[in-house]
């Protein structure tokens, strides 16, 4: 996911009985489903565990746009182009929104690009693999975006306000993204055969990192757990990931594109897809900053901050002299 | 330098009759660029007509703890709704 195997120091989950009566109060609130809001009392396992996560999930977003800006000037047609630009910038202002989100809980915008920019925060591992071909585009949209909006669609509803209102707006823009990916598949896929190939490539590469968006299986985890007591994740890795992969592989056929899974078979038992396990070695090789790109997108993170330190420290010369021009004057 | 910019709070008027409402909130060195920023990250799809921006900092609000104490005594209050009071089926609408 966006946010990936988010830790939350709980050693186990408490039941109400063992909770001091000011944090089962609280939980009571998210059993009911109420929301918090930022000046509320919570406690500190849910406000570090949520900055982690908005962080991380916003990480993402500003992260992900460097995969597909990487196409922008080579998109094949204006019309694309311009959607594209739209989808980056949508991309962007989701990221603003998850910091806005996560700044309420008391960590400055500051410190999470210092944790980014560092290395210290992570960012979903799906974004240091390469998009080498304009059908890279397509499934990025498709396969990326829509994995995204599995889980990104309960978080709507996360007991937590600023975060489940920032999706809501998240989730409104994100099926545009979805849809343009899918348009730019189908077109190839009626095309030439060689664009018919390039969109298979594309799946081919894009498949087995999309299923590991979702991490691996958490049905053990005590994190996964105390964050679905807290309200802030609703449905286990695995839930979600068979999800997508039902959902997905229609759509693949529709295309007229072959899953590079042999293990890929419909189980009628079960009412859903049997399907092969992601190689999990490869993940976590990617998390700890050896996948494909790591080095290269955190570098031209860097490089954008450290470029543009002249212009916002311009801004604030300028924001600074003109209310130093206005306090005389308005003394008179 | 490199100070961090302040945050302000973003309130967009969906349509022409209706309030201005909070979106969101964003940082930005003055009220001018605010308004800018407020344009790009908060009305790509024509959601606004009109952009208030507010300096978080100059927002005052009531504390969590207040609630009580500020809403309680409403409660009680009931006949400030129309429904308290029963209207007979022979007058009609009223």
């Amino acid at each position: 996911m966006y946010a990936q195997m988010v830790k939350t120091d709980a050693a186990r989950v408490k039941s109400l009985d063992e909770m001091e009566p000011v944090e089962r109060a609280f939980q009571e609130r998210i059993d009911a489903g109420q929301k918090i809001e930022p000046k509320e009392w919570m406690p500190e396992g849910y406000r570090k565990t949520l900055i982690r996560q908005i962080s991380q999930h916003a990480h993402s977003e500003i992260v992900g746009q460097l995969p597909e800006g990487n196409w922008i000037t080579r998109a094949p047609t204006l019309e694309r182009k311009a959607i594209l630009l739209a989808k980056v910038q949508d991309e962007a202002g989701h990221g603003l929104y998850l910091y806005c989100a996560a700044e309420t809980l008391g960590i400055s915008r500051d410190e999470m690009y210092g944790q980014l920019h560092s290395g210290k925060a992570k960012y979903s591992s799906i974004f240091n693999y390469p998009t080498l071909s304009w059908a890279d585009i397509g499934a990025v949209g498709w396969l990326v975006d829509g994995a995204a909006i599995m889980n990104q669609v309960p978080l709507q509803r996360c007991s937590y306000g600023p975060y489940a209102r920032a999706m809501v707006r998240i989730c409104k823009e994100e099926s545009f993204h979805q849809r343009q990916g899918f348009d730019i598949l189908t077109v190839l896929c009626k095309g030439s055969p060689e664009q018919k190939a390039m969109a298979q490539d594309a799946l081919n590469r894009w498949w087995w990192p999309s299923l590991m968006m979702f991490g691996p299986s958490d049905d053990a985890s005590v994190h996964s757990a105390q964050s679905m007591a807290w309200n802030i994740k609703q449905d286990s890795n695995d839930e979600l990931r068979q999800k997508f992969v039902d959902q997905t592989v229609p759509q693949a056929k529709f295309l007229g594109l072959t899953v590079p899974d042999p293990e890929l078979k419909w189980n009628d038992e079960k009412g859903g897809h049997d399907f092969g396990e992601p190689d999990w070695t490869e993940f976590f090789e990617v998390i700890a900053g050896n996948g494909p790109c790591n080095r290269e997108r955190l570098e031209a993170r860097r490089k954008a901050w450290d470029d543009g330190a002249w212009f916002r420290d311009g801004l604030t010369a300028h924001a600074e002299k003109h209310a130093a021009r206005k306090t005389p004057a308005a003394a008179v | 330098m490199t100070t961090e910019w302040p945050l302000w709070e973003v309130f967009i008027r969906g349509q022409h009759g209706l309030n201005h409402r909070h979106v969101g909130s964003l940082h930005a060195p003055d009220a001018k660029m605010a308004i800018h920023n407020a344009r790009d990250v908060y009305t790509r799809r024509n959601e606004g007509v009109s952009i208030w921006v507010v300096r978080s900092s100059d927002v005052v609000a009531s504390a969590p703890s207040d609630k009580g104490p500020l809403f309680d005594p409403a409660n009680s209050k009931v006949y400030r709704h129309p429904t308290f009071f029963d209207v007979p089926d022979e007058v009609g609408h009223m």
